[in-house]
This record gives structure tokens, sequence and C-alpha cells, in this order.
């Protein structure tokens, strides 16, 4: 066996046990979070609100924060939706190779890449400008700052993979660029801009520095888009915060409680994947 | 004026729209592309915006302290009026550093395995548990951070290193407790590994499979032909890879913040606690509307922020997209 | 009767469950240039890149049957790849410059293997010269090779094949990136060459098969048709369907 040879074989070592210690901190996160947290976990945490003295370990739950944060994050989704979908279609149906859209490209994934706290503390300027307090429709628009960028990208990366041939063929029938978007384009690939649609939410409910500012917190169920309101992320660090290890438990109850919901997005995305290969036309 | 609004008002009740719908095909299009650019024009205006706003709002403390003061000064007592931000830029490079030293080697290895060695059947299972990676909020990571890094940093790491390298400043141990840069760098570390993965997988598997075959062809090896020839094509875009992690890195709050320790001090040791900028900015938004100059401070921070990030993300992305448009 | 340079014996391949070549048995002379012929999708590349092993590169590929070089069978499990692509070297149909300097690009086989005679400059300056490229980039080696034309960058890769001093050249369609006048120049260089070492040609022109050709494997959908003498096979052919072929009636 010679040098190279043996060469090959310590690097390819090197690149599995990386692999390994990859997937294994995956492992390692998720074993943590459902070991420590599955005790904590019962049917109360998920139906009630806290109760006074809950943050020193009397009864109560979380679903103040389930509640909130599915608005939150859903609320900022459908927004994101509007603007998202009618740019993804510009970039790649008005404005296809060309420069603008390149521009636009570069400008959106350097937005995906701007920090959440950033967006928080920026969302959180625009609210006093509008003399809003932190609440709802507050952090729902810094959400939707945060996964703009992201659905734009991955719905513009899903209607690229249809082909070209199919855009021509809808317009060479006399089709609008319009109505090939919205009939052809958008049909053809629904399930992978649902999936894009999927990742921004799971995004928006995971995202604690941008709510931070912007949407406040409150024992109580929201009952107005600009009362305040609880979110998970949030919900998990103020327990952590606290000096009881009964509430800490609650804690990584909440944080298992958040981790299934990604997972459930996360499996819910994959299936749809796999759907979109029988769908389309290729 | 009445009678137009009346007219609109039944036209919507009667459910047809007309005002909208009823024009041309043709007038439709233009119309909505007339829309969709400027929505797509505005995320352009978006990011401008934040600049300029989040400069608005720091140019209080702008006006009237030195650039340098801000940038190198160690006092940090905003009550006294005092913003000297070097502390906490040293900490975010410091738990940055760290984190890219941990995360760099391991993630580039994996990419070079699952573009060049893995079937198509190991990448099918690999791929998505790495996207679940990338998934995780930042609190969960944060979690584990406490429950896991912290104590093995406390009880293991920080014992040895500092029993046998302890002479070393960098691996002094100082700090009895596990919430330190090395604490934060290794969270970091997990954050950041699907990021460089996945796009430096993609830079790898972009290089032209004619490349491989030529020095294959040759009589190469396979690892003969990654180190030569696919990783001396694709290394401007695996440096960006890396860039994009680290920018990931240095804007990362919540999970960082949990484990770091969060002691404003310039740290000299791995064991030391610190604090970040994100950890500063989050941490201080309650009381920083009643110390004057103390909010212009923090959204100072914010800009700084967005600066670093905003050029490194520029850089590395320009970097793929020439990439990807030679390809 | 000498022995063939390389064989295929009882060749089958697979692209998952297609079939893309049956049953092949032909033979290479040793010396001279064989051409591989055929319409476009009949097996001519996957035939050629079957000689050094370079179609496991491809996902979901299956070879049976043996191709001997030499009268050792290449696809032995025994075998070191990395030898035989050694000693069977390839031209392939685009230019593929590696990343790196016009020099390091000709010395990268020689390096790799760690053996060559004289110095490396010598190397370089050799396979340059016979590869028709040395006068024309002698005062800039260090440039890197991307930077040459495409018809340099051929003859480049021409030189870089034959730097690891190869008993076999595959071509495959060497010119079809390429203007008439870079063409005629890769043709002159494989013909001046021809006589010191066995050439495989792949090649969807009929015209330049006449020109190169001193033997001639035809195939169709698949099949081995017809092999031998390029007089033999071009003028009279025994084969229908090469005749046909041959005439332009189909293909």
């Amino acid at each position: 066996m010679n040098r190279h040879k043996i060469e090959e074989l310590i690097f390819k070592g090197l690149m599995m046990a990386s692999t390994m210690f990859v997937l294994g901190s995956l492992v390692l996160i998720l074993g943590t979070v459902i070991w420590r947290g599955l005790p904590a976990l019962n049917l109360a945490m998920l139906t009630q609100t806290p109760k006074g003295g809950y943050y020193m370990g009397k009864e109560g739950g979380i679903l103040n924060a389930i509640v909130g944060s599915l608005y939150l994050a859903g609320g900022a989704t459908a927004l994101s939706l509007v603007i998202s979908l009618p740019i993804a279609l510009y970039l790649q149906i008005y404005a296809p190779r060309t420069r603008q859209s390149e521009v636009a490209r570069l400008v959106l994934d350097v937005l995906w890449g701007i920090p959440s706290i950033v967006y928080g503390a920026f969302g959180f300027t625009l609210m006093l400008w509008l003399g809003i307090r932190a609440s709802l429709l507050g952090g729902i628009i810094a959400l939707t700052l945060l996964e703009l960028p992201i659905m734009v990208r991955g719905m513009d990366e899903a209607i690229a993979l249809v082909p070209n041939a199919l855009k021509e063929a809808s317009l060479a029938l006399g089709a609008t660029c319009l109505e090939t978007a919205f009939k052809v384009v958008v049909k053809q690939t629904a399930p992978a801009l649902l999936t894009a649609v999927l990742l921004a939410f799971g995004r928006g409910i995971g995202d604690a520095a941008s709510v931070l500012f912007t949407a406040g917190y409150t024992d109580r169920l929201p009952d107005s888009i600009l009362s305040p309101v609880a979110s998970l992320p949030l919900a998990i660090f103020f327990q952590l915060g606290t000096p009881f290890p009964a509430v800490q438990d609650r804690a990584y109850a909440s944080a298992l409680v958040l981790t299934i919901i990604i997972l459930i997005l996360s499996l819910t995305s994959r299936w749809l994947t796999g759907r979109l290969t029988t769908n389309i036309v290729r | 004026m009445e009678k137009t609004l009346q007219l609109i008002r039944y036209q919507l009740g009667k459910g047809k729209w007309n005002i909208v719908f009823g024009l041309s095909r043709p007038t439709k299009d233009r119309l909505a592309r007339r829309i969709m650019g400027l929505l797509t024009l505005s995320t352009g205006i978006l990011l401008l915006v934040m600049i300029l706003v989040l400069f608005a709002r720091s140019w209080p403390i702008l006006a009237i302290k030195p650039l340098e003061e801000l940038l190198f000064s160690t006092t940090w007592q905003p009550l006294q009026g005092a913003f000297g931000f070097y502390p906490f830029i040293m900490g975010t490079l410091w738990v940055t550093m760290i984190a890219m030293i941990i995360a760099a080697p391991p993630s580039l290895l994996t990419a070079i395995y699952l573009a060049e060695y893995a079937s198509s059947r190991t990448r099918e299972i690999v791929k998505p548990l790495i996207d679940l990676l990338a998934g995780i909020p930042s609190v969960v990571y944060g979690i584990w951070g406490v429950l896991t890094v912290v104590p093995f940093v406390q009880d293991v790491i920080a014992p040895f290193l500092g029993h046998w390298f302890g002479f070393i400043p960098l691996f002094q141990v100082n700090n009895p407790t596990g919430y330190s840069i090395l604490a934060g760098g290794i969270v970091l570390a997990v954050m950041v590994f699907p990021v460089i993965i996945a796009v430096s997988e993609e830079v790898i598997q972009a290089v032209p499979q004619g490349l491989r075959e030529a020095s294959l062809a040759l009589g190469a090896t396979r690892w003969q032909t990654i180190k030569h020839v696919v990783l001396r094509y694709s290394l401007p875009g695996v440096m960006a890879a890396i860039v994009l992690g680290f920018s990931r890195a240095f804007g990362e709050t919540m999970a960082v913040l949990m484990v770091v320790g969060n002691v404003p001090q310039v740290p000299h040791s791995i064991f030391d606690a610190a604090y970040p900028l994100p950890a500063l900015i989050a941490n201080n938004y309650g009381e920083m509307m009643s110390i004057p100059l103390y909010d212009a401070a923090l959204m100072g921070a914010s800009l700084i922020l967005l600066l670093v990030v905003l050029l490194f993300n520029l850089i590395s992305r320009l970097i793929l997209m020439r990439l990807v448009r030679f390809e | 009767m000498v022995q063939p340079h390389m064989q295929f014996r009882q060749l089958n391949i697979w692209y998952s469950s297609r079939q893309a070549l049956k049953n092949v048995t032909a033979e290479i002379p040793a010396r001279g240039i064989t051409a591989i012929i055929g319409p476009s999708g009949c097996g001519k590349t996957t035939l050629l890149k079957s000689l050094n092993r370079l179609l496991e590169e491809t996902d979901g590929i299956r070879v049976e049957g043996e191709v001997l070089l030499g009268g050792e069978n290449i696809y032995d499990p025994s075998v070191d790849v990395t030898k035989i692509r050694t000693r069977v070297g390839l031209l392939a149909s685009k230019p593929f410059p590696l990343p790196m300097s016009i020099f390091d690009n000709v010395a990268y086989g020689p390096r790799i293997h760690g053996q060559y005679s004289g110095s490396l400059s010598e190397v370089v300056e050799r396979n340059l010269k016979t590869a028709g490229l040395w006068e024309e980039v002698y005062d800039r080696l260090g440039t890197p090779a991307a930077r040459l034309s495409t018809g340099q960058q051929q003859r480049l890769c021409l030189a870089r094949a034959l730097a690891v001093e190869p008993e076999v050249l595959l071509c495959d369609e060497p010119t079809s990136a390429l203007d008439p006048i870079s063409a005629q120049r890769i043709e002159i260089q494989l013909k001046a060459i021809k006589e010191k070492m066995t050439i495989v040609v792949v090649t969807h022109l009929l015209r330049q098969a006449h020109r190169l050709a001193d033997h001639v494997i035809f195939l169709w959908l698949g099949e081995l048709v017809e092999s031998g003498p390029a007089n033999q096979v071009f003028n009279s052919p025994r084969d229908e369907r090469t005749r046909a072929y041959l005439s332009g009636d189909i293909g």
C-alpha cells in the first residue's frame, strides 16, 4: 500500500467522522431536549395560561406562548406570502436572467443574512414612529421582515425548476405573463411554494430576538392586534431565567414543544417535496 | 363624486370587481408587472431604509462622541455617559472566531464527503438531517448549551486544559463557571455547521465533472483529484461559505446570550466570560429609554452588527454568484 | 498474428436499467488509429470510456464482460484503476484545463506519479512540442491555462495526456468543440504520434474517420456491427447496415 492510498484513507476516515460528528450533534441536541423536557411536559402546560405565581413554580401552563407564537408566525407568514409570491414570480417570469433580477437576488440574500436582533431593533424604531406599543402587530411586522427574504428565495428557487419550455408553451398559446404566472407556474409548483412558506413559518415561530422588542410579553391570551403577546421562544428564555428548578424544567418542556413544532414542519415539507416530484411536468 | 362611489359600491356588491378585473388582459398584465416590479424594488429600499434609520437613531451619540472612543474605549457606564463598545466588540469577535475554528474543519470535511464520496442514498438521508439542524430555533440551541455544553466546559474541558496548558494565557481558567467564550463558541459552531456545509457542498458539486474526469484519467486517485483540482477550483466558493458562516455567527443572539456569561470585559482566555454585541442589545432593551443616549448607543450597536454582516454577506454572495454563473 | 493491444470480450454495459452496449467483442490493434463510428446514441463514448474505467464515475452504471489491456482484464477486482488510467490516457471532447498554470497542467500527471525521465521542465517542453503548442506558449508557461483559446486548450490537454506516457490514447470526439483550423491541428498531431502509440478515436464525422482511421469499429444501437481495417470497412463493408450508414442512408 503506498503513501497516496494511506493519505486518502486517513482523509476519508476524517470525513466520515466529521459527518458523524455533525449528525451526532443533532442527535445530542434533540436527545437533550427530549430527555429533560419530556418529564416536565403535561397536559396542563399545553392547555392553561400562567396562573398567579407561575414563575415561582405554581400552577399554570404556556398556552399564552403557544397561541401567541402561532398568531405571530401565522400573521407574519400570511403577510410575507402576499408580498413574496409576486416578487418571486416577477423575478422568474417578468425579469428572468436580467441584471435587475440578479441584483434583487443579491439584496434578498443579504437581507436573509441580517441578524434577527437587527430586525428587532429596526422594527422597534418603526413602531415608535408609528406610535404602536409592543404588540402582536409590532411582532408581526418584525417577523415579516425576517421571513420575507427566506420565503422569496425559497419560492424563487422552486419556480426556477419549472422547465422553460412550459412557460414558453403557455406564452406561445397567447397567455400573458400574468396568466402564465398564476395559472401555469403557481399551479405547477404549489407544493414547493408551500414548502417555502413552511420554512419561513418555522423560522418565524422559532425566532426570539426579533420579537423581544416588538411583541412584548403577557400571561394573557391576546385579545386584539394591538395588545402585547407572548411567544414560545421568549417563554423558554424567561422561564429558564428564573431561579426555581421547577420553572426551569418548564423551560425545557417548552423547548420540547417548540422542537416538536419544528419537527412537524420539517416532516411536512419533506412530504410535500416528495409530492412535488410526482406532480410536476419535467 | 357621490355617484361614482355608488357605482363602485354597486359593482363591488355584484361581486364583479369590474374596476380592476374588467380591464383588458394586456392592461392587467402591464399593471401586474408594474406592481410586482415595485414590490421587488421595495426589498432594496428596505435595506437602505434599515441602514438609514439605524444611522439616524444612533446619530445622537455618533455626533458627540468621537468614533475611536466608541470603538476602542473599554469603559461602559451608561449612567455616567461612557459608552465604550470595545469589550463587546472583542466579545463578539472572540466567540465568533472560536466558533469558526471549531466549525470550519468538520463542516468542510462533511461537505467534501457528501459531494464527492457519499452515495446518493447516503446524501438523501444526511442532507435533510443537516437542514433540520439549520431549522432548530436558537433558544433550543441555548437550552442545549445550558444543559450540556456549559457543564461539559466546566467539568471536563476547563479542568483538563487548565491543568495541562494553563500556562498559556489563552487557556487560563479564571472563571469557575462554564458560562464562557468556549461554551458560546461550541454552541455557535454547531449552529453554523449547516450554513457552511450546505453552501460549500453546493459549490463543490458545481465543479464541472469534466475537470474531475480529466484528473482521474491521468491516473490520479480520487483524493488527489479532490485536493489538487476540485478544492483548488472551488476555493473561492468554499471561502465564501466560511465567511457566510462567520457572519451568521456574528449576529446570533439568543443562543450565545444564554451561555456566554455576559460580563462586560475584554476577554483574555477562552474560559473567560464575555458580552457580545447582540447580547448587549437584547439584554438592555428594557431600560434603554430611561437613560440619555442609551438607546442611541444600542442602536449604534445594531448598526455595527448590520454593517459588518452586510459587508461579509455582500462579499461572499458576489463570489458565489460568479461561480454559479460560470458553471 | 500480432496480439491486439486492447480487446473487448462479451462486454455488456447498463445505465440503471437501460442497456447501452450489448455483447461487444472486438479488438484494438497495437499502434495506429482505431476509429469508433456510428450514429449518435449508439454507445460510442460508453465503449471508449470502458477502456480506462472512467465509466465508473457515472452513478448506476453496471459492467459485465472483460476488457483486456495486453492480455490482462482491467475490470479484475485486483487491478489498481489508477495504473490502468496511467497506461490508457484520455483526450476529452471539450478541453478541461485544470485550474493551474500551463506548466502545472502538463506537469500534473508526472508529479502525481512521481516518475518522469529528465527534469520536469524537459518533460513539459517535450510534450508541449509534441502537441504543437510549444511555439505559442513557451514564454508564458506560468499563466493560468484557462486564458488560452479553446483550440490551444485542447492541444494543452493533449500534451497533458501525453506527459504520463500512456500506451493507449483515447480521444472522445476530440475536435467537436473546436473551429476547423484548430481541429485540423489536432488531427495533424494525432497522425504524428500514431506510430508510437495506440490511438482510439470516437467520431461522428465520417470524413474525419476517413482521414484518420487505420482500423474501424462500427456500432449500431449498442451492438457491434462490423470491425476491421479501415479500407476494408469503408470500401467493401460486409454488413448491410454498415453500407447504409456509410452511404448516408441511415444514421
